[in-house]
């Protein structure tokens, strides 16, 4: 995280710290769960942005992630399933000065609120949505959810399920989203980074965190997760680097036609043909791209997919009524009025 | 009096007349709901007093010459006062034979039919199964049958200039409107105005229907197709004060921007397209520069789910739509009265139930705005009874959802809607400003302390340092608001709800009657029946019946005169568009024996329904 672009953020209060953020409320999520971490993540994310805490606002839907709010010493609002974007867009637009977080999950976020996150990000609200994937319901005792690998048994699919899964990050891009990245709950620090510049992205900023739901999907996201076996499982994105990856940094990715394939080649000694990242790249294809590398056959993907910039939707709201208050003189009198009408004597 | 009876041998001087009521119809594309608009504006500037029926399909352009695509337009004008668009009309004006066709019926006997017999071809007939043409086989001998070549005519009116029959034929709407005028002796000039308006960008079009309206009033006079008869109603006694046209759409828009203004809270709209609501977006999308925030969302939950969160952050909430819309919107109205924000919810209601008649009139969403919803409940409920009084009745609704924390549902209907009345336009220094209750320090903040008299909690919005706290859909602890599943606190957040929206009573005015205070019959209206119900109570009184009538503005919570009211009659009849929704609320809460008077036809009331009812209750119908 650089201090000099956390500069250009807006107010400067007085320093606060982690304990500022955390509320009065008993956290009820499971032990172990993985969104403690995330919590402790924001918590302690949020004092360095320099921001007033009264100017936070986190909106949430349904979900055990959707808890969130409750925890944070701000301003809250724990609304009802797959409907957070809808009150967050009310909220950024209607006072842009505040700061907008939505905490989200797969099922409340991609399911049952999932055309009001399309439409969020390609109006490009300007809020910061984090979408907790645990790839299963959580809150509802263990459903399949709209993340879930294709045959996984769960309660409500005995005989295992047979919805394809939705990929969180081709969606968003597909959605004309400005900021998209993933993180993982294990990794704190590269969880911060992001989170960091998400914070300072101007538009809406989608971080899809894979999160481990301890009691219904133990497990999910071990292989990049698990310490011991991760490098050789993800590939980190750096903007303007070469995509490598590997205990070693001895692996690679480069297009053969339109299809990435990995190469493995001396350690520091890259081939010239390796994938650049570009997140700032005025096409989306690159990052869709990037966003199709699975586990088996591919390192999944951890950073910033893609930064870039459009008007944000209260900008652009903003504008046109600067606009009219040029042209139109205020008078309640004169508007009801009418252009037509007439006196009776 | 109506005029068919009065019709006199041909004379030069314009005959007096009472009351007219002329339906125009046509095809959707004939231009049909701007000639009524055209006529309407030129009649309230010739000081009549009016009311309009506009009636049009839901499908935008019908296939042509169709009984589903025929458009209409009816106009009420008179020297007296005016309530209703008109039982029946005196004139109709036909622009083809499926216009004739779906009108005939309504037209009085002796009435004037205008048909432009260029549409009558045989393949029109045709396609509304005409087996012969109705103007030759003596089936229209009950009226006064004026043919016109519309077609032909507006096509001469044309002469020498470079035009399209398609072009030419667009006009025609202007040529019987012209004829309208003379035969009514209507001023042209505000038409003549608004063609140049209108038409800025075209000249050819702007020259066109000038000459389309010129030739069609000249050719009524100088063709005698009336008979050189024609008619001229006096102005009426209207309080003095300037006027306008205004729909209930429009007044309730501007009813918004002015509740803004009154209050100094920006207003912010949150809609989706619908019909008949989706004219109140189009308006409040004009006026940016009053603050106003419109935003058309991805759909209604969405809608309603801006407003809500724009709510919390302090501003005007407001959502509007129809029927299935507020289905839509059910889950996201309960999470508004669980966290206890200002929200109004407009529901321009039409026929019902799922799609129904999207462009019909009905009453029949007043127990979904009541009780549509999970859980108990509560929300305010108003009902403007005029379109005119959208306007007053809107303010009045945000000033209680501000005051009381509370969503207040205001249920206008396609009829209110779409109709237009003139409006004493009101002088803006007597509008009734409000604000924001004042909030307790930050020391002493609860985010669901509540103020003795009215209930409500305290609105601390975002930005406010000291009085960060968090809201949402589960049950809260009273005062703290922290999540809460104590049996005996849900109980008591439940009753405090419900007592809160109880409390607005408070603030509802003694109840008009019209007409004795005791008597035989009382006639208990909501919403936009209003102006039949008040026709036909007062044609009752005129002849020295004994009945009153009441028109209820507040279903939720009722007024809290109306026991002692209903105690003085010895007959409550309660007309709805619906099977008796009202009629089962004060059923249910004042255990009165009324009856209902119900009509599910996607049109209003004709004022001698109403009186019929009113006559059975008097000669003991009833028992």
């Amino acid at each position: 995280m650089e201090d000099q672009e956390l500069a250009t953020l807006p107010g400067s209060g007085p320093m606060l710290t982690r304990k500022d953020f955390v509320s009065d409320q008993m956290v009820r999520w499971c032990p172990g769960c993985g969104d403690f971490a995330i919590l402790a993540t924001v918590q302690k994310l949020l004092p360095s942005l320099g921001i007033p805490k009264e100017n936070y606002v986190f909106v949430s839907g349904i979900g055990c992630s959707s808890r969130f709010p409750y925890y944070m010493n701000t301003y809250g609002f724990h609304s009802i399933h797959g409907r957070a974007p809808t009150l967050a867009t009310g909220i950024k637009c209607a006072r842009p000065d505040l700061q907008v977080w939505m905490v989200t999950g797969d099922g409340d976020g991609l399911s049952i609120g999932g055309n009001h996150l399309i439409h969020a990000l390609r109006r490009n609200v300007d809020i910061k949505i984090l979408l907790f994937n645990n790839k299963i319901y959580g809150l509802t005792k263990g459903q399949t959810s709209p993340t879930s690998e294709i045959g996984k048994k769960t309660k409500s699919t005995p005989f295992g399920s047979i919805d394809y899964p939705l990929n969180p990050i081709s969606l968003a891009l597909a959605s004309e989203a400005t900021f998209v990245a993933r993180a993982v709950d294990t990794d704190l620090p590269f969880l911060t980074e992001v989170l960091g510049k998400a914070a300072k992205h101007k538009g809406s900023a989608f971080i899809e965190i894979f999160q481990n739901c301890i009691v219904f999907n133990d497990g999910a996201f071990e292989a990049v997760s698990d310490k011991t076996t991760r490098e050789d499982k993800i590939v980190r994105l750096k903007h303007g680097a070469p995509l490598i990856f590997g205990k070693e940094q001895n692996k690679g990715i480069r297009l053969k036609g339109l299809e990435p394939e990995v190469v493995t080649f001396e350690k520091g000694k890259p081939p010239a043909d390796l994938l650049i990242h570009d997140e700032k790249a005025h096409s989306p294809n690159l990052a869709y791209l990037l966003s199709r590398l699975m586990d088996p056959e591919f390192p999944i993907p951890q950073g910033v997919f893609r930064d870039v910039s459009r008007p944000a939707l209260h900008e652009l709201m903003e504008q046109q009524l600067e606009e009219a208050k040029k042209t139109t003189t205020v008078d309640l009198q004169k508007l009801l009025n009418g252009a037509e009408n007439w006196v009776v004597a | 009096m109506s005029q068919t009876e009065t019709i006199k041998p041909a004379r030069k001087d314009p005959e007096e007349l009472d009351a007219v009521t002329i339906r125009f119809a046509g095809d959707s594309g004939d231009g049909i709901q701007l000639t009524g608009m055209q006529f309407t504006t030129s009649t309230a500037i010739a000081g009549n007093d009016l009311s309009t029926l506009p009636d049009y399909p839901a499908e935008i352009r019908a296939p042509v010459g169709t009984l589903p695509g025929v458009s209409g337009y009816q106009i009420h004008f008179s020297s007296r006062e005016v309530l209703t668009p008109g039982d029946a009309p005196d004139v109709l004006v036909a622009m083809n034979p499926a216009a004739l066709k779906a009108n005939i019926k309504d037209l009085k006997k002796g009435g004037i039919l205008i048909v432009n017999s260029d549409a009558f071809s045989q393949g029109n007939l045709t396609k509304v199964a005409y087996a012969a043409n109705p103007l030759e086989d003596g089936s229209l001998s009950d009226f006064r049958v004026i043919p016109v070549e519309l077609t032909r005519l507006t096509g001469n009116a044309m002469t020498g200039m470079t035009m399209t029959k398609v072009q030419i034929d667009r006009c025609k709407n202007f040529f019987a409107l012209g004829m309208m005028y003379w035969l009514y002796d209507r001023p042209m000039e505000n038409t003549l105005k608004w063609i140049q308006a209108k038409f800025k960008k075209n000249p050819l079009m702007a020259e066109a229907n000038t000459k389309a309206l010129h030739a069609g009033n000249a050719y009524a006079e100088t063709a005698e197709i009336f008979g050189h008869h024609h008619y001229r109603v006096k102005k009426a006694p209207i309080v003095p004060g300037r006027y306008r046209n205004i729909t209930g759409n429009e007044a309730t828009a501007l009813g918004m921007v002015a509740a803004a203004q009154l209050s100094g809270i920006e207003l912010w709209y949150g809609s989706y397209p619908i019909t008949p609501a989706s004219d109140v977006l189009h308006e409040l999308s004009k006026h940016k520069a009053y603050g106003v925030k419109t935003f058309q969302a991805e759909d209604e939950i969405a809608a309603i789910g801006s407003a809500i969160g724009a709510s919390f952050v302090g501003k005007l909430g407001c959502t509007g739509t129809s029927g299935p819309g507020v289905a839509l919107k059910s889950e996201a109205i309960g999470l508004a009265v669980m966290v206890e924000l200002p929200l109004v919810i407009l529901n321009v209601q039409r026929g019902g139930p799922s799609t129904g008649l999207p462009t019909k009139t009905e009453q029949s969403d007043l127990l979904q705005a009541m009780y549509g919803r999970n859980g108990e409940c509560p929300v305010a409920v108003f009902a403007p009874a005029t379109p005119g009084e959208c306007f007053t009745m809107v303010i009045e609704a945000f000033r209680i959802a501000v005051k009381y924390m509370t969503p207040v549902f205001f249920l206008t209907d396609g009829y209110l809607g779409n109709g237009s009345e003139p409006w004493m336009v009101p002088d803006v220094a007597k509008l009734p400003k409000f604000s924001q209750p004042a909030l307790m320090t930050k020391e002493a903040f609860k985010p669901y302390q509540r103020d003795a008299e009215t209930l409500a909690r305290p609105w601390a919005i975002p930005g406010l340092a000291g009085y960060e706290h968090r809201v949402g859909g589960i049950e809260k602890a009273d005062i703290t608001g922290n999540v809460s599943y104590d049996p005996d606190n849900h109980e008591r957040m439940v009753r405090l709800r419900a007592a809160k929206v109880a409390k607005i009573s408070q603030e509802i005015p003694p109840t008009e009657i019209l007409g004795a205070k005791k008597g035989k019959v009382l006639v208990v209206g909501w919403g936009g029946t209003y102006g039949s119900i008040t026709a036909a109570v007062k044609n009752c009184q005129a002849r020295g019946e004994s009945v009153s009538s009441i028109h209820i503005r507040h279903l939720n919570p009722f007024p809290s005169d109306l026991a002692e009211i209903f105690a003085n009659f010895e007959n409550i009849l309660v007309p709805e568009l619906n099977m008796g929704q009202l009629f089962k609320m004060l059923r249910a809460k004042y255990l009165i024996p009324a009856v209902g008077l119900n009509k599910i036809k996607g049109q209003p009331f004709k004022i001698a329904e109403i009186e019929n009812a009113i006559a059975g209750l008097l000669q003991g119908g009833r028992n």
